[in-house]
């Protein structure tokens, strides 16, 4: 680089110049998941937000099993690990204990939709005051990517080599729309974190969460539709095109409930 | 007319290669390298000035290792050249 090239360098990386940096809220430790996974897109932005909120001291995030199993590392906030499927259940108990503070769960598809199945449902039917970060990858990320209830019909897993058949495995649970029917549940929003618009409005949709969970309106539900480029076999730009030409199309985008009068 | 310079800042060693800044990027200004790091991968790099600081590489970064500063040059040069004739 040229010295003039230099100088522009110091003159503009300055402080009062940034436009984004790393939150606070994300600790130095790498992140583990594989390249251009959406896991890292999502905890980042969660993070963005509750740097923004200025409540990194007034949160408690629950981590699942999955391959966000270790979230707790890389959250730089009050975090409790659950067992698989259980996070609902385990933050219902911290917010009751500690209803002044934010809960959020962060929980993968298997998790959250198969395993966690009535966990989930009875707390949003319970009107739990907490927020749920739904990331659906349509496969079992850590396992090495078993069928999920979430799977696309036709989706080639580890399980389901020759396609997802719905004839003998069923339709994919759209638990977003499942939930967002319950009187306790008021707010559901489905976003994705693929392009740069789309982690945008993910951004809006914590934010919104939040601010609801502290006017006690009740269970808020943030779907993320992402990719998992391991398990399916495909380059990170490649998982992000599925996302957009098959994911979306079956989860289409967008607010589901939002709380009356919103 | 006022300027619009953007610059990123990678954190190389913390880059794993997934590329989707570089998809991202309205003015094609990243590029993978030809050489890797520490880890293996082949990590991002900048390959021209024609950043305008949209953010949207960091953005879409899962790992968050890009950095985006935006500086606006108001300050149009003609106006130096008039100081010059005065005196
Ligand atoms: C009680 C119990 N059953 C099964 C497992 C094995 N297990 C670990 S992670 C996982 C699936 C996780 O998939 P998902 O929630 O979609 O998260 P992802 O890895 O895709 O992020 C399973 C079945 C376990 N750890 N504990
Ligand atoms: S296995 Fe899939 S979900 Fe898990 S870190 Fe890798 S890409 Fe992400
Ligand atoms: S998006 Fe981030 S991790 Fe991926 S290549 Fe670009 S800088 Fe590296
Ligand atoms: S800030 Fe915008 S213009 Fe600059 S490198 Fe990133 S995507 Fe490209």
């Amino acid at each position: 680089m040229s010295d003039i090239e230099m100088l522009e360098m110091d003159d503009v990386c300055i402080k009062e110049n940034e436009m984004y940096y790393k939150p606070s809220t994300l600790t130095d430790t790498p992140m583990h998941y594989c390249p251009g996974c959406g896991h890292g897109t999502a905890h980042k932005v969660l993070m963005e937000v509750v740097e923004e909120m200025g409540i990194e001291n007034d949160i408690i995030g629950v981590a699942p099993v999955g391959c966000s199993v270790f979230a707790y590392h890389y959250m730089n906030v009050d975090m409790q690990q659950a067992a698989h499927g259980r996070a609902c259940a385990v933050a219902t108990g911290i917010k009751r204990c500690y209803p002044e503070r934010f809960v959020f769960t962060y929980q993968g598809d298997g998790d959250l939709a198969a395993i966690g199945t009535a966990e989930t449902i009875h707390a949003a039917n319970r009107g739990e005051n907490i927020l749920v970060v739904f990331i659906n990858n349509g496969i079992y990320g850590m396992t090495s990517g078993q069928m999920a209830p979430t799977t696309l019909p036709g989706m080639v897993s580890t399980t389901s080599p020759f396609g997802r058949d719905v004839a003998t495995m069923g339709h994919p649970l759209k638990i977003s729309e499942l939930l967002a029917q319950l009187p306790g549940v008021a707010y559901v929003t489905r976003q994705s974190v693929h392009e740069a618009n789309n982690v945008k409005r993910t951004k809006k949709a914590f934010a919104k969460a939040l601010e609801y969970q502290k006017r006690g309106l009740g269970f808020c539900l943030v779907e993320i539709v992402t990719n998992c480029p391991s398990n399916w076999k495909m380059t990170p730009l490649q998982s992000n095109k599925f996302v957009t030409d098959k994911m979306i199309p079956f989860y289409p985008l967008g607010d589901i409930k939002v709380p009356e009068g919103k | 007319m006022a300027k619009v310079i953007g610059k990123i800042i990678i954190d190389i060693e913390h880059c794993k290669g997934c590329e989707l800044c570089v998809e991202s990027c309205p003015h094609d200004c990243i590029s993978i390298a030809d050489t890797i790091n520490a880890k293996g991968y082949q990590y991002a790099i900048m390959v021209n000035d024609h950043c305008t600081g949209c953010v949207n590489c960091a953005l879409v970064c899962p790992d968050a290792v890009i950095s985006v500063y935006r500086k606006v040059v108001r300050e149009p040069k003609p106006a130096k050249i008039k100081e010059v004739e005065i005196s």
